[in-house]
């Protein structure tokens, strides 16, 4: 008897499910191409809404005559570059040296809620508490220092962009240690330590021979991105940043907005130019990795053990517990600052509390909140659209993520921001699109989506797949499935992933204000556009409602589940 | 052993060979009457729950299947799982977490009975008769081991399912309920005139079933 092969079941599905995949691809490579496109044209002088309409490297000729512009490269680059070394090596000291530990599992709770904390505001945070009038030295002054002025230093917008590393790496170490929690199982790193504990390597070397180089793997493009981030980086560089001159991504976007339309020739040079400058800034990084692990390599034949490590594990759990007290205690000051009274130098506290400037500042704040609450919940919903709809065609399709996807996936967190979203905003400029709240909010989703998906990807995946067997047996679709397992069983990742997109809009700086041309202000762009004035009350209320706008999505994503399932013991957390 | 004049009714496993990648994972001719129970046995990594996921309608796609799955007659290899309506458990009851007893077994209750007082009654009368009288509002979590089989198996019941399909269903229980739920499974299914495919690794279960056994060989080398 012949045999026949078994044909695959056909499932009557929804052909229109595809969509939602290639919407998402579409989103995460269209805005980079076209803003790219947006952004070389008019470098090479082909702008014609302004007059450009033939080809020449004239505006790159003006660019190099821009004053301090090889500084500004220089500042961007090595303040990219400084940046996540340190953040990454803390991270990995840490991480090797203290996991399995109960100050592990401490830190490990602290990561979301600092994770959340906007750039600007930790950034401002950290402003307030090192300013030569700031926190710190109004602590130490006058018993110790004698001083009962401010001394005349320049500590914030120094001239190397010292403090502007410090704001970015911690906030740079929750990201990572984020992803490298997420990652540490897959690397199987545990039971990889208690190998090399076993044969009486130290903690610290251990980890670097038998995890780091599973592990490494894993975390690279969160690594690359944090690099990418920091050598383009506008908000954090415009708060604590150097500012004679600026780093580069700073000064493309004082040229973008230079009264002088002609300027923007110059600008579209600039975004080229700081494409090419985090361009060489990942090249220095990957030929580092190499290096490194050839390093490993060599290194690890000899058997040395390195087994006193205990002033580098001091040393990474230092840094670490340091980078989580700054955050804290800048957002205590921004609050304290916003509700003081008098506040003399060198005093500790204020000589009063009062509400008199929340009830000055909130008049104004109210269009911004409500701007950056509605953009917010808009892209973190379609976010979480999105990214339902291409788990689910992967889950009904039967396909698994590949590093393709990966790398797209992460292609605009690559992709300097200035360079790209200057270009997008001509592009929707030329679409008649600027300005209107549909075009931010499909930039914010450019770049919310990637997190929610990151959010989204592991405990979705990781879903019992029997539980859906079971459903189809009873003689239910795969919509049913969907609706009525999934979906509710899933209830609290897919709020965590909604509240984590929330936090990344409610955060984004460049893309409201390039994209809204200044129409649509969120809580965001009003509180950096206060860096450059000197109100620390005004600044005080501004950045500490931003800081706590991502607090009250996490609280909520918590809060609905936890009343919708109270009787359901199994849905609860570790549950 | 192929013999086409074999009995129309019941679960027929005609010519089935499962295949991973190049290699022959397993080969089965059977087939089981209404009421009676098949039993697979085989050590881990032998492939009786791919088997049972093949017959079920869901094999993974890393596997290549050749043969047919036959209800009373009808095949049903190129259906979707949903339409199989063959019940299944597994060694974990699976409980709907966010549902509670009472909502997991509407969830079940075949959509031929209908009304809402109706399907209520139904849910209720079926849980009386597993001794579950009163549980309908109760969360899952708070079940028992065995109560929790219980409840998993009025939820396939409730479905009106044409065949059962068993893996492993009885291995995370204790010894004492696993005796008490075995047999409630096999009378349940006789009683309705099911065929009923079990894998196991466990002889008891073999011998409890009463029925044919059929032995995988591990995978050839």
């Amino acid at each position: 008897m012949a045999r026949v092969l078994a044909p695959v079941p056909n499932r009557p599905g929804s052909p229109l499910l595809i969509l939602l995949p290639v919407l998402a691809f579409a989103l995460l490579i269209g805005p980079v191409v076209a803003g790219l496109l947006g952004a070389v044209l008019p470098a090479l002088g082909f702008l014609p809404t302004l007059g450009g309409t033939s080809l020449s490297l004239a505006a790159f000729e003006e660019l190099s005559t821009e004053p301090g512009l090889w500084w500004s490269c220089w500042l961007s680059l090595s303040i990219g570059l400084v940046t996540t070394m340190i953040s990454f090596l803390i991270v990995m000291v840490f991480v090797a040296g203290w996991q399995g530990t109960r100050a592990f599992g401490f830190v490990e709770r602290l990561v979301s809620p600092m994770l959340s904390v906007p750039h600007a505001a930790a950034a401002f945070g950290l402003a307030f508490l090192i300013a030569p009038s700031g926190a710190l030295m109004r602590l130490v002054s006058p018993h110790l220092t004698g001083l009962t002025r401010p001394p005349d230093l320049l500590i914030v917008n120094d001239l190397w962009g010292v403090s502007m590393m410090a704001g970015l790496v911690i906030k740079e170490i929750p990201f990572l240690m984020l992803v490298t929690l997420a990652a540490l199982p897959q690397a199987r790193s545990r039971e990889l330590s208690r190998v090399t504990a076993g044969l009486g390597y130290g903690r610290l070397a251990g980890f670097t021979h038998a995890v780091m180089p599973l592990l490494y793997r894993q975390i690279r493009l969160p690594v690359l991105a944090v690099l990418a981030y920091a050598t383009s980086v506008v908000d954090v560089a415009m708060i604590l940043g150097p500012t004679t001159p600026a780093p580069l991504a700073v000064r493309v976007l004082q040229w973008q907005s230079d009264p002088d339309l002609h300027r923007r020739f110059v600008a579209a040079a600039g975004a080229v130019l700081q494409l090419g400058v985090t361009a060489f800034a990942l090249l220095i990084w990957l030929t580092g990795e190499r290096v490194m692990a050839r390093l490993c390599r060599i290194a690890a034949p000899s058997g040395h053990r390195y087994v006193r490590d205990r002033t580098g594990r001091i040393a990474g759990a230092g840094a670490m517990i340091l980078s989580v007290a700054i955050i804290v205690a800048g957002l205590v000051v921004l609050a304290a600052w916003s509700a003081a009274g008098l506040w003399r130098f060198p005093d500790a506290a204020p000589l009063s509390f009062s509400l008199a400037n929340w009830a000055r500042a909130l008049p104004s704040l109210v269009a911004p909140l409500i701007n950056a609450l509605a953009i917010a919940a808009a892209a973190s919903g379609f976010a979480v659209i999105l990214a339902l709809g291409a788990l689910e065609y992967e889950a009904r399709a039967g396909k698994t993520p590949t590093i393709r996807a990966l790398v797209v996936l992460f292609l605009p967190l690559l992709v300097p921001q200035i360079a790209f979203l200057f270009g997008l905003e001509i592009v929707f400029a030329r679409l008649a699109l600027t300005g209107t709240l549909a075009a931010i909010v499909v930039v914010h989703l450019v770049f919310v989506f990637p997190y929610v998906l990151l959010s989204l990807g592991d405990p979705w995946r990781s879903w019992d797949r029997r539980y859906g067997h079971v459903t189809h047996a009873l003689g239910k679709s795969d919509n049913t499935v969907f609706w009525r397992v999934r979906l509710p069983m899933l209830t609290r990742p897919v709020l965590t992933a909604a509240a984590v997109g929330f936090a990344v809009s409610i955060g984004l700086y460049l893309p409201t204000l390039l994209v809204g041309a200044g129409r649509w202000p969120t809580i965001t762009t009003e509180a950096v556009a206060l860096a450059a004035g000197a109100d620390r009350r005004l600044i005080g209320v501004t950045a500490f409602i931003q800081a706590i706008l991502p607090f009250a999505g996490f609280a909520l994503a918590l809060a609905i589940p936890a009343v919708m399932f109270r009787n359901r013991a199994q849905m609860r957390p570790q549950g | 052993m192929s013999d086409p004049n074999r009995t129309a009714t019941g679960l027929a496993l005609r010519d089935i060979t499962i295949m991973l990648r190049q290699a022959r994972l397993l080969t089965i001719d059977a087939c089981v009457a209404p009421g009676d129970v098949l039993t697979v046995m085989g050590a881990s990594g032998s492939g009786k729950s791919t088997l049972l996921s093949f017959v079920a309608g869901f094999l993974d796609p890393v596997f290549f299947a050749t043969g047919s799955v036959l209800l009373d007659g009808v095949d049903l290899t190129t259906l979707p799982a949903e339409q199989r309506r063959f019940g299944l458990l597994f060694q974990d009851p699976l409980l709907f977490p966010h549902l509670s007893v009472g909502g997991n077994l509407l969830f079940g209750l075949s959509p031929d009975i209908r009304g809402r007082a109706g399907r209520l009654a139904a849910v209720i009368e079926a849980l009386a008769e597993v001794d579950l009288v009163g549980f309908a509002d109760r969360d899952p979590a708070t079940l028992s081991g065995g109560q929790r089989a219980r409840v998993a198996l009025v939820r396939t019941l409730l479905s009106r399912p044409r065949a059962l399909l068993l893996d492993e269903p009885f291995s995370k229980l204790d010894v004492s309920m696993k005796h008490q739920i075995r047999t409630l499974v096999f009378e349940r299914a006789r009683a309705r005139g099911l065929p009923v495919l079990l894998v196991t690794h466990d002889p008891d279960d073999a011998r409890a079933a009463g029925g044919q056994t059929i032995n995988l060989s591990p995978p050839c080398p």
